[in-house]
């Protein structure tokens, strides 16, 4: 090439950069970010939106509840995703519920234990309750299955029963909820902790778990509903103000019974309207 | 471009203009790892610069949200899982290949090597799904919780046999002909043969391939992931569970923020110096060999 060609040809390339700066600056695109738990629902969501709102894109990228917050709070997202109530220190932030999520202990359908008490669960994970006979279980060692640090499941269980992730003596440390139905599918002395919404369908689906009740509520979509169920959790969208424009018509929408079907379809609860 | 200056043993012939961007590209592949290794330290620095390098074999346990980083358990887990799957897969590789080579009727060769060719194509993910759901509960049947340093032992010695035995396989394959009829005609049974000569001949090469396996099972995530039990503590028993420094990065990677994201790629730098010095290893003993 020559010279002037090359000059030409970068002149284009800046100018077709230039572009798309522009379009991504562009006041028709919402950024999502946070909670992996909530990612997935809000793709769909957002699908949904930009099938009724021609022209606007939804970006979602997951990336842990505390990504979302800081995110929202510096402005990188437009919307931050949170799986749980904001902290004391997040009060600068506005929290908008779009669904409900429980977490459910779960055990092994062999295991013939029915219930535990908090008590017992505590006692369970934090290693003073070393086989089953002593909650009226076979004579059998308990295999205790955690979640790896950061995951909002492991926080809200945490902060439910008020332990630190350093008192509990764990056997088993898991990623997501999927990895952990099936380790305690598999092991007829496991107890773990999972979505409910996600442990009801696979137990509707035949994969043998059982969900126990937790202080005398069974472990049901419907008790996360009402909130009834004590372990359970609000999965909030956050803004760092009152929202406007296209966030507030986003949210809205993510908070009317049009997004219903897409909400249980990721084996979450629809508020209660 | 040759036809301009024939002699081809000049220094100065026209091809000369290849060497400098020859020589840039392989330098782009040498700089990619100095960047790496560059980027992994500047996102580590939040945790390295607190306290110091000392807190990550210091800090008791691995509790990243209450400032704890010791990452000193998972080094050892890594290590035991790797070399355990090693210790393993390298008799069995290296008989596999040995049986190919000298004992093996030409019918059962092919098809024994597109089966290790197979093994070795597998992604690691279908590997640890496996382990998760069928070796995991029986192992589970005889010694609980059955997610352990055993089990992820089993699994990575699954997976680099196939490297153990195609690299050991062509090591003896490329032994001279000549050292064979020469211990032949000296009267060596083939025993003799085969372990006197052509393995110790070969064992250069049979041992960079080793440490390639090594590599690879120190670096494995998934599989190891889904079938180790992930709990931080150091591997005092082989039933007992525990964490590798990879899945330690992809456990919490994604839900990381702050000093917890820098202790995660600390963990990454950790496992990229242990994999670097293995690579240092492999070279000087496959150098020593060959002039040997």
């Amino acid at each position: 090439m020559k010279p002037s060609q090359w000059v030409r040809a970068l002149i284009t390339v800046i100018g077709l950069v230039g572009i798309a700066v522009a379009a991504q600056a562009a006041d028709d695109k919402l950024v999502l970010t946070g909670s992996s738990t909530i990612a997935p629902l809000a793709l769909e969501i957002g699908k949904r939106f930009e099938k009724l709102n021609p022209g606007v894109r939804v970006d979602v990228q997951s990336g842990g509840s505390s990504r979302g917050v800081a995110d929202a709070r510096s402005g990188l997202a437009d919307i931050g995703m949170a799986s749980r109530a904001l902290k004391p220190e997040e009060n600068d932030l506005m929290a908008h519920t779009i669904a409900m999520d429980g977490v459910g202990v779960i055990l092994n359908s062999g295991n013939p234990v029915q219930a535990l008490s908090d008590e017992q669960i505590k006692a369970i994970y934090t290693g003073r309750i070393r086989n089953w006979k002593e909650v009226g279980g076979n004579d059998a060692r308990i295999t205790v299955v955690n979640k790896a640090e950061g995951h909002s499941t492991l926080e809200l269980f945490l902060h439910h029963f008020a332990l630190k992730n350093s008192e509990i003596k764990a056997d088993v440390v898991i990623g997501d909820n999927e990895q952990g139905i099936k380790t305690v599918a598999g092991n007829p002395v496991a107890i773990g902790y999972v979505s409910i919404g996600t442990a009801e369908f696979d137990a509707a689906q035949g994969t043998p778990i059982k969900l126990l009740p937790m202080a005398g509520v069974a472990a049901t979509v419907a008790n996360v509903r009402d909130g009834r169920f004590p372990l359970s959790r609000p999965l909030n969208l956050v803004t760092k103000d009152t929202p406007s424009g296209l966030a507030k018509r986003f949210i809205d929408f993510a908070r009317s019974d049009k997004v219903n079907d897409l909400v249980e379809a990721q084996f979450f609860v629809p508020l209660a309207r | 471009m040759i036809w301009s200056k024939p002699s081809s043993l000049s220094r100065w012939h026209d091809d000369r203009w290849l060497a400098p961007p020859l020589a840039l590209l392989a330098a782009v592949a040498a700089l990619i790892l100095l960047l790496v290794l560059a980027f992994l330290l500047s996102e580590a620095w939040p945790v390295v610069n607190g306290d110091g390098w000392w807190r990550f074999f210091s800090n008791e346990g691995w509790y990243p949200l209450e400032g704890r980083f010791g990452l000193l358990p998972m080094l050892w887990a890594s290590l035991a899982a790797a070399f355990g799957a090693v210790l393993l897969a390298a008799p069995l590789g290296l008989a596999g290949a040995i049986f190919t080579r000298f004992y093996a009727p030409p019918f059962i060769v092919k098809p024994f090597r597109i089966v290790l060719a197979l093994l070795a194509g597998i992604p690691s993910v279908v590997y640890g799904l496996w382990g998760l759901t069928v070796l995991v509960p029986l192992i589970a049947r005889w010694q609980p919780p059955g997610a352990s340093l055993f089990t992820a032992i089993l699994i990575l010695a699954l997976m680099i046999l196939p490297t153990v035995a195609l690299t050991s396989a062509s090591a003896l394959n490329s032994v001279p002909r000549s050292l064979l009829h020469g211990a032949a005609a000296l009267g060596l049974i083939r025993t003799g043969i085969v372990l006197g000569v052509a393995v110790p001949a070969a064992r250069g090469a049979i041992l960079g391939g080793i440490l390639l396996a090594t590599a690879r099972a120190l670096g494995e995530t998934m599989a190891v992931l889904m079938v180790a039990g992930n709990v931080v503590q150091n591997p005092t028993g082989l039933f007992e569970p525990v964490r590798v420094l990879t899945a330690n990065i992809a456990l919490e990677m994604s839900y990381a923020t702050g000093v917890h994201r820098a202790g995660l790629f600390a963990s990454g730098l950790m496992l990229t110096l242990l994999v670097l010095a293995l690579a240092w290893l492999a070279a000087r003993i496959v150098r020593r060999t060959h002039y040997a």
